[in-house]
Parts: C-alpha cells; sequence; structure tokens
C-alpha cells in the first residue's frame, strides 16, 4: 500500500430499497492510519454503507477501491480477503463457544480443529503484545463481559489480517472506563498503520477521536470535514439540517412532596439471583430523577416492579399510600389507576407490539378505559380519534393512525409510546431508555416533554445508560450497581468521571482507579451484569 | 432372572435401540445447526419401505438401503427447501413430511405389490442377516462371558455396527473438525458463521442432508434386518422417541447412546413383562413402559435433571440483518 492512495475509496456508492433511497451517490476517501468517523441520524445509510463495504448488500451503483484497487465485495469472504474486518453493534459472538474458537470460526487452518486452535493460540498472543488486547482464550464468550467480547470483536477481525476496521457504535453498551480504553486501543492500532472507520451518533466520540469524520443525512453524505476543524454544534447541524440544542433547556426543579418512596426494595429473579438487593429511593414531585449504571445492574427490575410485572418485596408508597408488591394489585392495570404511567425500556417488546396498528397501540394499558368504550364493545372510532390528536400533539410522522408500528421510525415510536402514557396525566411516570436507537430531532423533542411534564408538577423517574442524558435530564442523580443505589448526586456536583466510577462499583471516587480494577469490580459483579444489554 | 435371561434382554435393547440411535444421531446433525427436524419419524417410514421395496424387488438388500437413504435424503431436501431457502416453518414442514411418507408408503406399496400396503417378505439376499463375529461359536459354551461375546456382542445385522459406530465418528466429526466447529456454530448464531464468510446455507443443506442419511440407515434396519419387510406404520413412533432421546441426551453424541439404550430397554422389557414380573413382583402395565420415554422427556425439559438447553437458533431461519 502506498503512502498517497487511500486505503479505501467509494466512488458513486447509490442503493434503495424499494422506494427507498438508503444510499444516494456517496463517495468518500478514507486516507490510510487514520481513523474516520460516519456520523448521522438512524436511518441516515451509514450501516447500509458499511454493509456495502463488508459485503452484505450489492451496491446498485458505483465502486470501490481498496488500497487504491478496484475491488469487487460480492459477499463477507471477499471484504475478509481484501483486509476489510468488521465490528456489528451487535457482536456475531457464539455464546457458548470459547474466545479462541470464535476467533478461528471461518478462518481455520485445514479441516482438524486441533492444529487450527494452537496456531490461533499463538497468534493471539502475539497479539496480545502488540495492541495490547489481552483476553483469556479459554473463556466461554457467555462468561465474559461486554468490553471482553467486543476486544474478541476487534482480535477475530485483526487475526484474519484486516488492515481496515470498521466499528459500528462500539461504545453503545460500554461503561466510560470501557469506552475509554477501545479509544486507547483504537489509537493504539491507528498508530500501527490500521485505517479504521468509527460509526456513531455520539458527537463526542467523533471529536474525542477521529481524523477526519463524514456526515450523513437521508442516505446522502452532506460533508467530509477534518475533525480539528469542525465542532460538535456544526456537526449536529449537519446531520440534523438544522440547529439542534445539545443541552435540554430547563429551569431548575421546584420539586414538592415526595410522590414516590421506596424503602428496601428487593427483587430476586427465577434463577433466586437477588437483582435488586434493597434499594431505597425517593422521587419528588416535580423533579426528574435520573437512574445511572450500566444495563443489567438491576435497573430494569426496579422499573418492573414499579410497572408492575415484577413482584418484590419492601415497601413503596405513592402519595403515601403503599403499593401492593406481590398479590392482586400488584399489575399493571393497578398500576396505572393508581397513578403510574410507564415508557419501558425496550419500545419494541414491552412498549407496543409491532405488527398492530398505531390506533390499537394506543389503546393498549387503557383499553378498559370508558371513553373507549360502546357498550361491551371496543369504540374503535373513538381510539381513533383519539390517537390522531395525540399524533398531532406529540409530532408522531407520518400522522396516520392505521399504520403499523413497525412501519415508523424509532423516534416515532417512542413519541407514540410516549404520547399513550404521558396523556393520562400520570402522577409518576417511569421512563426506561428514552432515546434508544433515536435520531436526534426526536431525541431534543423527547427530553422537552419529560421536562415539560416535570414542570407541571409531576414525578419522574428516569433510567437510561447515556451518562450525557442523565446529566442533561436529571435534577437528581442515583447510580445503581449490582442491585443497589451506589450513591447520589445533584448533576451540577458531578461529572462524567465520578458517575462513571460508582457504575462500575467503586464509592471512594476520590482516589485514582486503575481500569484493570475497575474491570475487576465489574466482573465481581457477574458477567451477567453486562448480558441484558 | 438368570444370567442367560439377562443377556437376551440386553440384546434385544442392542436390537431396539439401534434404529432410536440412528434417528436420534440425524436429529442431532440437524438440530445441531439449527435446523429442528420433527419429521425423523417421517423419513425413517419411508426409507423403510423404499429399502424393503427395492430390497424385493432387487434381491439385494445392499441395493434397497441405498433405495432408503435415496427416499430419506429426498425427504431431507424437501425439508431443507422449505425452511432454509424459503425460510418457512421448520415444525410443519416436518409435519407435513410425517404425513406425506404415512399416506404415501402405503400408497405405493398397495400399487407396486397388491398385499394390503406391504411389501412382500423378505428373505435370503434380500435381508441383513447377523454377523457371527470371529470366535464367537467357540466360545459360546464358555460359561459367562461365553453368552456374553456370542448373543449380545456378536449376532446382529451389519447396520447395528454401523449405529454404535457412528457415536464416536458423531462426536469426533462434531469436535475436532472445521465442519463441526460451523456445523454448531450456525445453531447458535449463523451471523457469525456469516459474517466469518461461511456458507449458513451450504452447512445447514449439509447437515440436512447427514440427517437424511441417518434416518435412512434407520428406516432401512427396520425393514430389512429387525423385521423382514414393510408393514405399514412400522416406524411405530420411534422418530419421536428418537427426538425425546435426543433432548434426554441435550444434544451430546455419547449421551444420545446411553438415551437411546436406555430407551431401548424400555422398549425390550415392553416385550418381556414377565421378566419384570419375576424381578419386581410388580405387574407393571405394557403400555406403560412404552411412555416412559415421553415421561422422561417431560421431566427433563421441566428442568428437573439439568437443564435441556437446545441449540440457540434453532427452529428459526437465518435472515440477514439490516
Amino acid at each position: 500500500m502506498t503512502s498517497t492512495a487511500p486505503a479505501i475509496e467509494l466512488k458513486g456508492i447509490s442503493k434503495a430499497f424499494g422506494p427507498v433511497q438508503a444510499n444516494k451517490d456517496i463517495s468518500i476517501r478514507v486516507m490510510p492510519g487514520t481513523i474516520h468517523g460516519i456520523i448521522g441520524e438512524n436511518g441516515a445509510g451509514k450501516s447500509t454503507l458499511m454493509s456495502i463495504l463488508y459485503g452484505f448488500y450489492k451496491a446498485d451503483a458505483g465502486e470501490i477501491f481498496i488500497g487504491g484497487q478496484k475491488t469487487e465485495i460480492p459477499d463477507s469472504q471477499a471484504a475478509i480477503a481484501a483486509g476489510i474486518g468488521m465490528v456489528f453493534q451487535h457482536f456475531k459472538l457464539v455464546e457458548n463457544f470459547t474466545v479462541l474458537e470464535n476467533i478461528i470460526l471461518g478462518a481455520e487452518d485445514g479441516r482438524m480443529l486441533r492444529p487450527s486452535l494452537a496456531k490461533a493460540r499463538a497468534s493471539l498472543l502475539e497479539l496480545a503484545e502488540d495492541y495490547g488486547l489481552h483476553v483469556e482464550p479459554d473463556a466461554l464468550i457467555e462468561d465474559i463481559g461486554v468490553g471482553m467480547q467486543q476486544r474478541v470483536e476487534i482480535l477475530k477481525a485483526l487475526y484474519r489480517q484486516a488492515d481496515i476496521l470498521i466499528l459500528d457504535e462500539p461504545t453503545g453498551v460500554l461503561t466510560p472506563a470501557e469506552a475509554d480504553q477501545l479509544f486507547r486501543i483504537l489509537g493504539r492500532l491507528r498508530s500501527e498503520g490500521k485505517t479504521i472507520i468509527l460509526i456513531t451518533h455520539k458527537l463526542r466520540e467523533i471529536m474525542d477521536i477521529t481524523d477526519t469524520v463524514s456526515v450523513m443525512r437521508r442516505g446522502e453524505m452532506t460533508a467530509t470535514v477534518k475533525t480539528s476543524e469542525t465542532s460538535p454544534q456544526e456537526l449536529a447541524e449537519l446531520m440534523v439540517g438544522r440547529k439542534v440544542l445539545l443541552r435540554v433547556d430547563k429551569t431548575p426543579a421546584k420539586p414538592g412532596e415526595v410522590v414516590l418512596d421506596i424503602k428496601g426494595l428487593k427483587v430476586v429473579d427465577d434463577q433466586g439471583v437477588e437483582r435488586l438487593r434493597g434499594i431505597d429511593l425517593q422521587v419528588r414531585a416535580g423533579e426528574v430523577v435520573g437512574i445511572a449504571g450500566v444495563a443489567g445492574n438491576g435497573q430494569s427490575e426496579l422499573l418492573e416492579v414499579l410497572g408492575g410485572y415484577e413482584q418484590g418485596t419492601g415497601s413503596i408508597t405513592l402519595n403515601g399510600h403503599s403499593l401492593d408488591l406481590t398479590g392482586k394489585e400488584s399489575d399493571g392495570r393497578s398500576r396505572r389507576r393508581r397513578g403510574i404511567a410507564h415508557v419501558p425500556e425496550d419500545r419494541q417488546r414491552e412498549g407496543l407490539i409491532m405488527d398492530f396498528q398505531a390506533w390499537e397501540n394506543t389503546a393498549f394499558g387503557y383499553h378498559h378505559d370508558d371513553a373507549y368504550r360502546a357498550g361491551i364493545l371496543m369504540n374503535n372510532a373513538a381510539v381513533r380519534a383519539d390517537t390522531a390528536t395525540k399524533m398531532e400533539r406529540f409530532d408522531v410522522r407520518p400522522p396516520i393512525p392505521s399504520l403499523a408500528a413497525k412501519n415508523f421510525s424509532g423516534g416515532n415510536q417512542q413519541k407514540i409510546v410516549l404520547a399513550r402514557e404521558i396523556e393520562r396525566n400520570p402522577d409518576l411516570l417511569l421512563v426506561g431508555q428514552p432515546t434508544r436507537g433515536v435520531d436526534i430531532g426526536a431525541i431534543e423533542f423527547i427530553h422537552q416533554q419529560i421536562v415539560a411534564l416535570r414542570d407541571q408538577g409531576k414525578a419522574i423517574l428516569l433510567v437510561s445508560v447515556e451518562l450525557e442524558e442523565i446529566l442533561a435530564l436529571s435534577d437528581r442523580i442515583a447510580v445503581m450497581f449490582d442491585g443497589r443505589v451506589m450513591g447520589e448526586r445533584l448533576p451540577a456536583e458531578t461529572d462524567e468521571k465520578e458517575l462513571g466510577l460508582l457504575m462500575a462499583g467503586i464509592t471512594d471516587t476520590d482516589h485514582p482507579h486503575s481500569v484493570e480494577e475497575i474491570e475487576a469490580n465489574l466482573a465481581h459483579a457477574g458477567g451477567d451484569a453486562h448480558k441484558e444489554v | 432372572m438368570d444370567y442367560l435371561t439377562l443377556i437376551q434382554l440386553l440384546d434385544s435393547t442392542v436390537r431396539l435401540a439401534t434404529p432410536l440411535l440412528l434417528a436420534c444421531l440425524a436429529g442431532l446433525f440437524s438440530e445441531r445447526a439449527g435446523i429442528f427436524d420433527i419429521g425423523l419419524e417421517g423419513k425413517m417410514l419411508a426409507a423403510a419401505f423404499f429399502s424393503a421395496a427395492v430390497a424385493a424387488l432387487s434381491g439385494n438388500v445392499w441395493v434397497g438401503l441405498l433405495a432408503g437413504i435415496g427416499a430419506s435424503m429426498v425427504l431431507s431436501a424437501v425439508h431443507g427447501l422449505a425452511s432454509i431457502t424459503f425460510r418457512g416453518n421448520q415444525l410443519i414442514s416436518g409435519v407435513a413430511i410425517n404425513f406425506l411418507a404415512a399416506g404415501m408408503t402405503v400408497l405405493i406399496a398397495q400399487d407396486w405389490f397388491r398385499q394390503g400396503g406391504r411389501t412382500p417378505s423378505l428373505s435370503g439376499g434380500a435381508r441383513f442377516d447377523s454377523i457371527t463375529l470371529p470366535g464367537a461359536d467357540a466360545i459360546a459354551d464358555t460359561p459367562f462371558i461365553g453368552p456374553l461375546y456370542a448373543e449380545l456382542i456378536s449376532g446382529h445385522s451389519i447396520l447395528v455396527y454401523m449405529a454404535l459406530a457412528a457415536v464416536p465418528l458423531t462426536w469426533w466429526l462434531l469436535f475436532r473438525t472445521r465442519f463441526g466447529l460451523r456445523l454448531r456454530a450456525v445453531g447458535e448464531n449463523p451471523a457469525a458463521v456469516d459474517t466469518a464468510g461461511v456458507s449458513v446455507v451450504a452447512l445447514r443443506y449439509a447437515a440436512v442432508a447427514i440427517c437424511g442419511l441417518l434416518c435412512g440407515i434407520a428406516g432401512a434396519y427396520l425393514s430389512t434386518a429387525l423385521q423382514a419387510g414393510f408393514v405399514k406404520d412400522m416406524s411405530a413412533g420411534r422418530g419421536f422417541i428418537a427426538l425425546a432421546a435426543l433432548i434426554f441426551s441435550k444434544w451430546r453424541p455419547w449421551h444420545a447412546l446411553y438415551a437411546c439404550l436406555l430407551f431401548g430397554l424400555f422398549g425390550a422389557l415392553e416385550t418381556r413383562p414377565d421378566v419384570i414380573e419375576a424381578v419386581t413382583t410388580l405387574k407393571v402395565n405394557s403400555a406403560l413402559l412404552g411412555a416412559l420415554p415421553y415421561v422422561m422427556t417431560v421431566i427433563i425439559l421441566a428442568g428437573f435433571i439439568g437443564k435441556a438447553i437446545p441449540p440457540r437458533a434453532g427452529g428459526e431461519p437465518y435472515v440477514k440483518e439490516r
């Protein structure tokens, strides 16, 4: 590879799925030994472009040059042969195989396994030396944390002698400490001459680590700039096509009476593992309490108990009345009647039925409502009309009540759920991952709605794995680790670093801690803590 | 119960376990690759008929065996087409194959032989004879070891030994070769295999083909070794018991052998109620023994004896995600 030829050059790539033009005439040059960021909203076509580069899709038009050579990439095998490695957002690992087995899969030497495994073990040691990527070769994937799993994915690519590494939203599942470590590894890879393409929607990552950045919007490449010559505001505008508020605009909270009071809440799961180990937490009227934490440390269980589809022990009172945690009144319907609305963490599994239409989804949980009734039947016309109003108020696009939920974008699906829950005027709103997989424009809107509800004097309990979101929205932050609340902080008096340590279970945040120490602590909490992501 | 009765009982255990074992290993290949196959029963039945029919017509049992394997593999190909290429529901395809085989075998048998849906009785070269291992006759009269060797170890048809040999072979193939690694991977996470540049479709077809091969041998064994000719519905639920054994063994080859031997023993006891009565002084309903494999499988599935975790991608057609 000469120093002048770009490692990757795409010329005029176009790809349509039916009527949707996912990529329109995209051209891009990535120089060797650089980190190139690709940023854009969901559905902007980033993943499609990378899938074309990795041989998952065939472009309708356009050419690919690798190291100056025109290259056809009809399948993944060709991509691997061309020296391209990809780390997908959802890891492509076999859970009950060892690290070593996953690394050789598809890249074995010969028909027998043992020589291949022996060879891989040796080169794994070398790779670990060269890039600081240490893994336990004989550990099962299901027993190691996500950070480690991601390392295995990177090693898989390096073992196949990839010179070009594509990472798709790599930090979505990592703690801040793990993300820092990943970035250190990427820096090391760059200094060893590897070319890296980083796909992300997080502006901060782009600013921190990339050399150049391309912005995509609605299938088009709107700009490619040197990272040092741009700013987050400029990138955000390029992504969305208009000015966006990166900070949530809100006045200081005016907390009132205690609405939600949780004391000593414990939850034991089906396997007998204690998921919540005694939670004490209060949420007042007119404030947003944010729960920070790495996914799987009990946040989901907390929302589930409050939402009425998990049982627990301890005490929860709402407006001074205690809630039933195990009996007949511990179901979702009773919770709703008591004034708790719930925007679940996984909107596609718990918040919506994807094959049902928007108006049907709007009725869920509130289908007993008298307004929706006509004698013993449902008054579908009323539900449809109500849905149309809600869609308008929440700017759901397209505003068609008869469209199936799966045909809306992630952000609009979330708005449907949010409209359903907020419009019920609840005393307490539970919100899980409100903006996961939601584009910047919609994030802004969703955040405004949550703040507006707070300003009406409602209590809001927010769970999010996005620290930025927690810091931006919360009036008070509680950090959960391993089923416990590690501590509460005020957003103005803390930062991502301190919260990150608390998320890793380290409470004496004044002293410096090594990554190894943090990892050891996370491992102690169990690999399972990671798995639910 | 005397020693000879015990040997006889174990002998018939081995005979009855053989078709279960072959079908169970067939299912193991298929399910380890992520293709559920409840059509084992139908494939066995079709193979039983075609091997008996062709053996009867040609007079050569080996030609019959090939015909049986061929029939079973055709049905496997149908299952593969439905569940791999067209990403259909694997259970429905399996059920369809079972019905198809149950009806077609009798229909064709009646058309070809006019014997009420049977094939003619097989004899001589049209049937697998039992093999006498070297020295079996010589030591038959030695106490203890004699009957053990002559009755239990020696004196089975070649297919029994093939089935037993298939166990270590399956283990070796699955856990010591590249093919096995990929096959197991495709049943757990096909996306991992796909992104590693290996064809998911080719691997799954290979697994389904091996499944067809083994079911073919199992079916041929029924009609040309265990019995002498095909009769209607002669597989008699063995395909389902094999599936039960597969779950019981948690998709592991050696455990499949143990499970099939255990279920074979139940089968052998079913025909010898006198033995049970002599040993336990209880009169046990033999139908109860027939149901035992299913009862035990339910217990396994309920998680009483460890957890049976099927291959994670089992039953799911592979669709590339965006």
